[in-house]
């Protein structure tokens, strides 16, 4: 109940700001009139810039998850390095805090110059902000384990892949699972960015020609269904968590 | 020479607040087969020792010798039983202990290695949970595993660092019951420290005081003079029961007296003497 009035407040205060203070922003009654047919026929194409939210939405996760796995696979190992040596954290690690605040508008220009087209661009732009999250959460649950389960380890004599598999993996597991959520959350929040400047079909992409093409009604539906995705993938992730740390 | 033998180990820790010596030159000699006990307040460096003994830890001075051969870092030949537990939460019981024998034959079939972890498990009594996972297992269950997992290794010595004392007083006696069939069926070498009077009565041949720290060392042994297998009911009428835990108990109270006011909370003897 609480939350619909929530939902309730927010459409009243649009209305609102709508009538009295931005003529230029449609009002909810009109975001919904002008965006319907992208609702309801989720994977109609016109164009390639003018396609059901489906499709678009589609696109987006596409490259997000392209971004995103490339992000763990980078991340997950560079992490486990953090934590387990010393020296690799005293060499990476400071490169690792100048690099993490580094906003994707920064990277995705460098991204075209080297790779010269927008799609490796967007999603080397995902990978490269979206990993840290999973880099820092891995190399602190690596450094978090238990000297009990590590001293099981030492006087059993396992040898290092086995320590690895059996008690360092195991145990940092629920961190490097939370570093993974947080990442996804990054990766999602970026694609907007990527697409925007790229103009290449998705979410993001159709939300920044809408706005050049005067349709301000779909810049709030994009923003909308960015939201809304975000809290499904970060709903899905959690469970995925909650399923792995029971287990 | 002695199975264990222990030569004026020292150790001391760096804290912020300067140099604690912990170990001032323990001994200790412990022949094959035999159970030995050390007993001590908590906090007199029970613990260290035991890390020393296992090689988690380096001594300062010293040495320690296992079949003559000096300890310099650990390894499966000295089993130990962690007074908390230490299994591994992601593994079933079963795994745990396999764990274990897998460490220590590496080269033995799979069956073989199954039957060896069947076999442990089945010695504690836990064939009917080996499918769990700790943290669905009681405080009891769970040192079982522990000291399943401690034997599966077959050492030389195991050392178990008070491992019933996080148990009640209920479980913790079913516990010491088990281990003294277990022992009486195996015969392995074990140290076992405690701060429990009766329990290293109950279970060893032979009992080390140790002082109270700074600077801890062992007194002179006292010998268990009780025939075996040993029962418990009949264990605190016997006279060689009283004569060792009278000793034992001089000998830690003196011990304490030196040391400062702490004195009156040692002497309530009961059922259960335990030294904090």
């Amino acid at each position: 109940m609480l939350p619909l009035l929530g939902v309730a407040g927010v459409l009243v205060l649009w209305t609102v700001v709508s009538q009295a203070v931005a003529p230029d922003l449609p009002s909810p009654l009109r975001t919904w009139q002008e965006s319907r047919r992208y609702i309801l026929e989720p994977f109609f194409k016109d164009g390639e810039m003018n396609q059901g939210i489906g499709r678009l939405v589609f696109y987006s996760l596409v490259r997000v998850g392209k971004g995103y796995f490339l992000a763990l696979l980078i991340g997950t190992p560079i992490g486990f390095l953090l934590g387990l040596s010393r020296g690799f954290h005293q060499a990476v690690d400071p490169i690792v805090q100048f690099l993490r605040p580094i906003s994707p508008l920064a990277w995705l220009p460098l991204g075209l110059v080297i790779f010269q087209k927008s799609e490796p661009a967007a999603i080397f732009t995902i990978a490269l902000c979206a990993m840290w999250p999973t880099v820092i959460n891995t190399a602190v649950g690596v450094r978090g384990i238990s000297q009990d389960y590590l001293n099981v380890g030492r006087v059993l004599k396992l040898s290092r892949l086995r320590m690895l598999t059996k008690i360092v993996i195991p145990a940092s597991l629920p961190y490097v699972f939370t570093g993974y959520r947080l990442s996804l959350g990054l990766a999602w929040l970026v694609i907007v960015a990527a697409e925007m400047l790229t103009g290449t079909p998705g979410v993001g992409g159709f939300l920044w020609q809408e706005y050049n093409s005067l349709v301000y009604s779909h810049i709030i539906l994009s923003v909308v269904i960015i939201g809304a995705i975000g809290f499904v993938l970060d709903r899905a992730m959690g469970l995925v968590e909650a399923r792995f740390l029971t287990s | 020479m002695a199975h264990l033998e222990v030569r004026g180990v020292t150790k001391s820790f760096v804290t912020p607040w300067g140099t604690t010596r912990v170990l001032g030159g323990v001994n200790l000699a412990v022949e094959n087969g035999e159970f030995v006990a050390i007993v001590g307040y908590s906090g007199s460096g029970k613990t260290t020792l035991v890390s020393l003994i296992a090689g988690l830890l380096a001594t300062d001075g010293g040495e320690i010798l296992l079949d003559g051969a000096p300890v310099s870092q650990p390894g499966p030949e000295r089993g130990i039983v962690f007074q908390q537990y230490s299994l591994l939460p992601w593994m079933s019981v079963y795994d745990n202990v396999a764990l274990a024998v897998d460490a220590v034959h590496p080269d033995a079939s799979a069956s073989e290695r199954r039957a060896l972890t069947e076999e442990f498990i089945a010695l504690v009594n836990l064939t009917p949970a080996a499918w769990k996972r700790p943290r669905e297992l009681s405080g009891g269950m769970r040192q079982r595993v522990a000291v399943a997992r401690g034997l599966a290794t077959e050492p030389k010595v195991l050392l178990m660092d008070e491992p019933f004392s996080a148990l009640d007083a209920l479980t913790r006696a079913t516990l010491q019951d088990e281990l003294l069939r277990i022992w009486s069926v195996r015969r392995s070498t074990v140290v076992l420290v405690t701060n429990d009077v009766d329990e290293a009565i109950l279970l060893a041949d032979r009992i080390y005081p140790m002082t109270p720290g700074p600077g801890a060392v062992l007194g002179p042994a006292i010998e268990v003079a009780l025939p075996r297998p040993r029962e418990r009911r009949h264990l605190s009428l016997s006279p060689a029961y009283q004569k060792a835990r009278q000793a034992l108990v001089e000998f830690l109270r003196n011990q304490k007296r030196l040391d400062g006011p702490h004195l009156s909370q040692a002497t309530h003897a009961g059922s259960g003497l335990a030294l904090r």
